[in-house]
């Protein structure tokens, strides 16, 4: 399979990067670790005129601690999140959602914020970003803007990041351990066909869902169900119930509407149990 | 418009001028003549197509040539030295890691990135380390045992030491 032709661009700076995107406007695409890319090109799905391989950018790929959140560049790859001391000590979650992204080839390439901004409806990020409740920094030729994680998201394949923005940093908070992400898998691509991710923390609960809907988005059935409780197994049976409450779960060949949505339930639960033993 | 591309292959260094669309594995096949790299799925899923690029196993269909520029790749061509196979693919050999041979370049691949983070893996370690590289003929517990062989045989030690890629003007 070969992509359409193009011309290729590698800035070195965020900036020049910027002026680029800002100069050829629709026919530019950003490539970052290319796994999102490369196959929509190869299907003739994606035929940017110029890509803008912002892969040499050496200073968006860091993992560091910032006040009291992590700060991850965003083109930083999943291996990298992976194998992260500082994400694996401070705020698990990630590390334990990339270790189920595709497999070693693909995380040594995939990007956090290519994975991010391509939001495809079955990653597997979306789930743990939205149950960290992150903040994802975005530079433009407006200047730089934070985009709040439950705004991030806003239809199939499509976020708040405007064409002419560059996706540059994400920030998690510090978490306890108790935090975990389980997900049903398609067997041959490994995305998710149910994924739930999960932040038990002292001022409640958040839910992050992937997989089952056009868009990951919080289980605000789950999370106001356990608000305030003690979590007991009953009562994490009870609100997992509610983790497709109110969204219209999308259908395939790998699985029906109310299979993912029975899928998102037991994925709920599972992760809240598994979290609460990590306490 | 053609991109001029310096990569070194196998520590051999290539210059070449190539469309940008051009996916790595073909060039390493068609432009480098390096044909042990094999097209498989082309959708980024089967890992036949596995090499290292700066001694990380990624899938050379699901990369343009351009973005390995400045890069040190390591193709199956590059495992055996002086004659002597690698202990990855002695360990193939050995504990007969294949029957049509047409993953085995990739999965080769892999294992070497696999045992340079693991010398010793476990059973299931080695498993996830294969989990992008599918086999439609062994059944994978020979490909298993080809890994472990060569775990125990020095398969960390003679590891390509091809880690740097070329100076980047």
């Amino acid at each position: 399979m070969y992509p359409a032709n193009f011309d290729y661009v590698r800035p070195s700076t965020v900036e020049e990067a910027v002026r680029l995107l800002a100069k050829h406007g629709d026919d530019a695409k950003l490539l970052a670790g290319g796994h999102s890319l490369i196959p929509a090109m190869k299907l003739r799905l994606a035929r940017p005129k110029v890509v803008v391989d912002i892969g040499r950018i050496a200073h968006l790929s860091y993992i560091r601690e910032a006040g009291g959140a992590i700060a991850i560049g965003a083109m930083t790859t999943h291996a990298d999140v992976q194998a992260s001391k500082t994400l694996r000590d401070k705020s698990p979650l990630l590390a334990e959602t990339a270790s189920h992204i595709g497999d070693v080839q693909v995380r040594n390439k995939g990007t956090i914020g290519g994975s991010l901004v391509h939001a495809d409806p079955a990653a597997d990020y979306p789930a743990s970003i939205l149950a960290l409740d992150a903040e994802i920094d975005v530079v433009g030729p407006r200047g730089t803007r934070t985009i709040k994680a439950v705004d991030f998201f806003v239809d199939l394949l499509q976020t708040a990041v405007a064409a002419d923005e560059i996706v540059t940093e994400i920030r998690v908070p510090a978490t306890a351990k108790t935090v975990a992400y389980v997900k049903t898998e398609q067997k041959a691509s490994g995305f998710a066909l149910a994924g739930a991710a999960v932040v038990i923390g002292p001022n409640g609960v958040r839910v992050g869902i992937t997989g089952v809907a056009a868009k990951a988005y919080r289980a605000a059935g789950v999370e106001k169900a356990l608000a305030g409780q003690k979590l007991t197994p009953d009562l994490i049976a009870r609100a997992s119930a509610q983790a497709s409450a109110g969204v219209d779960p999308l259908g395939d060949i790998h699985a029906s509407p109310s299979f993912r949505a029975h899928l998102a339930q037991v994925n709920t639960r599972r992760a809240l149990e598994q979290a609460v033993r990590r306490s | 418009m053609p991109v001029h591309v310096h990569v070194n292959v196998n520590q051999s260094d290539q210059h070449h001028d190539v469309e940008p669309r051009l996916l790595l594995v073909h060039y390493l096949r068609d432009v480098c003549g390096l044909t042990g790299t094999h097209v498989g799925c082309e959708t980024s899923l089967c890992g036949s197509c596995t090499v290292l690029v700066d001694g990380k196993a990624v899938k050379s269909c699901t990369m343009f040539a351009v973005q390995a520029d400045g890069s040190a790749v390591t193709t199956v061509e590059g495992l055996a030295k002086d004659g002597q196979l690698h202990p990855v693919q002695q360990g193939f050999w050995e504990c007969h890691g294949l029957q049509c041979g047409f993953c085995t370049p990739g999965m080769m691949m892999a294992s070497v990135a696999l045992l340079a983070q693991t010398a010793k893996p476990s059973r299931e370690q080695i498993t996830e380390g294969l989990r992008g590289n599918l086999c439609r003929c062994t059944g994978y517990s020979h490909i298993i045992d080809a890994v472990n062989h060569a775990a125990a045989h020095g398969g960390v030690r003679l590891q390509p030491d091809s880690a740097q890629g070329v100076a980047r003007g």
